[in-house]
């Protein structure tokens, strides 16, 4: 197939397709992200947002928030990415506060705090089984599965403190990837 | 007020730009702020703010407009916003810009494995945080393996799991 004619978008066409994507995107929106960017709207192609993507990934930060970031900045500079990431959490946080302010009114209705124990113990099934999925990629590592029983138990046992754990273990973890070959 | 504004400023800078692997890595710090170093809610309204935001569209930091609201209402859902945001985005704006002298170095492809087993850790904690708090009731307990036993085994939406963990929650049963 012939390379597409890709389009640049504005400022406003920026805004308008992230806060779309703010809508629809429940639990995962980096699928309908590469749908939207790619094939909807042709504003990159797939070969772009892969690199896009990957250098996201690199950065801390949500990889669909980075994105946002680094889309409008690559096709309209700093306006384009303050006019994505707006678009891309405007809707998301409207709702969460809608949903917030259900949970401060009915608190103390004992079906409402149930539900949202309910609710919560199914998040805890979706973070356990992201992080295993996760761990699949360390199975061939005993230096990655060593460090990650070593993150886990400092925060999760321990309870240290996060920035501090990352500053000893980040440099650790990376020169053992560099020697060892990741 | 103020000083509640600038402590939740100051939190929420810190986890953006230490957030390597996306925002289900900071919970257990966010937890320990917001719940043991701060006191401003119990483990149990963290665990039904964060499992609130799964439920709500978009990406997966939006516990963090949330508790801000929370603790020191529109200002504080303002502060948080940026603050989790911001940082974090102005260091991709600066990367992008030097994204294509160092994408081909061995050395990035080292950083980013490096940071993998970090991530595996962290979002592991983050599940034990909210684990935790919630499974108290065998019920609980039954809820989570059963979402997470589903999850791996198919290729299922989380909202269903979400869904379902709300409605048996809702009937009380088993607590």
């Amino acid at each position: 197939m012939a390379e597409m004619e890709r389009e640049t978008p504005t400022i406003g066409g920026l805004f308008k397709g992230f806060l779309l994507l703010g809508l629809t995107g429940f639990g995962g929106v980096l699928p309908l992200a590469r749908h939207m960017v790619v094939e909807k709207h042709r504003w990159l192609t797939g070969a772009e947002f892969n690199e896009l993507l990957s250098l996201c990934q690199f950065l801390p930060g949500g990889n669909i928030i980075n994105l946002s970031v680094a889309i409008g900045l690559h096709f309209r500079g700093v306006a384009g990415a303050a006019a994505a990431i707006t678009g891309l959490i405007a809707a998301p946080t409207v709702v969460v506060l809608a949903l917030g302010m259900v949970y401060a009114r009915f608190s103390h209705d004992p079906h409402v705090v149930h539900m949202f124990a309910g609710l919560a113990a199914a998040a805890a099934g979706l973070l356990i089984s992201m992080a295993l999925k996760l761990a699949m990629a360390l199975r061939r590592s005993p230096f990655g599965i060593a460090v990650a029983v070593v993150i886990f138990a400092a925060i999760a046992g321990f309870h240290l403190p996060l920035v501090p754990i990352m500053l000893v273990a980040a440099p650790i973890s990376i020169f053992l990837m560099m020697r060892v070959g990741a | 007020m103020n000083q509640t504004l600038v402590a939740l400023a100051l939190i929420f800078a810190q986890l953006s730009v230490v957030a390597f692997g996306g925002g289900n890595t900071t919970l257990p710090e966010m937890h320990r702020q917001v719940v043991d170093v701060h006191h401003w809610m119990t483990g149990a309204d963290f665990a039904a703010l964060y499992a609130l935001a799964q439920a709500a569209p978009g990406p997966n930091m939006m516990v963090a407009p949330l508790i801000g609201w929370q603790v020191a209402g529109l200002a504080g859902m303002l502060v948080t916003t940026f603050a989790i945001f911001g940082p974090s985005s102005i260091l991709t704006i600066i990367a992008l810009r030097l994204w294509r002298r160092f994408r081909d170095k061995p050395w990035r492809a080292a950083v980013q494995a490096g940071l993998v087993p970090i991530s595996v850790g962290l979002v592991a904690a983050s599940a034990t945080v909210i684990a935790r708090t919630v499974d108290h009731d065998w019920i609980f307990v039954a809820i989570t393996a059963v979402s997470t036993a589903l999850l791996l085994r198919f290729r299922i939406h989380p909202l269903w799991m979400l869904a379902m963990g709300a409605a048996i929650g809702w009937t009380g049963f088993g607590q």
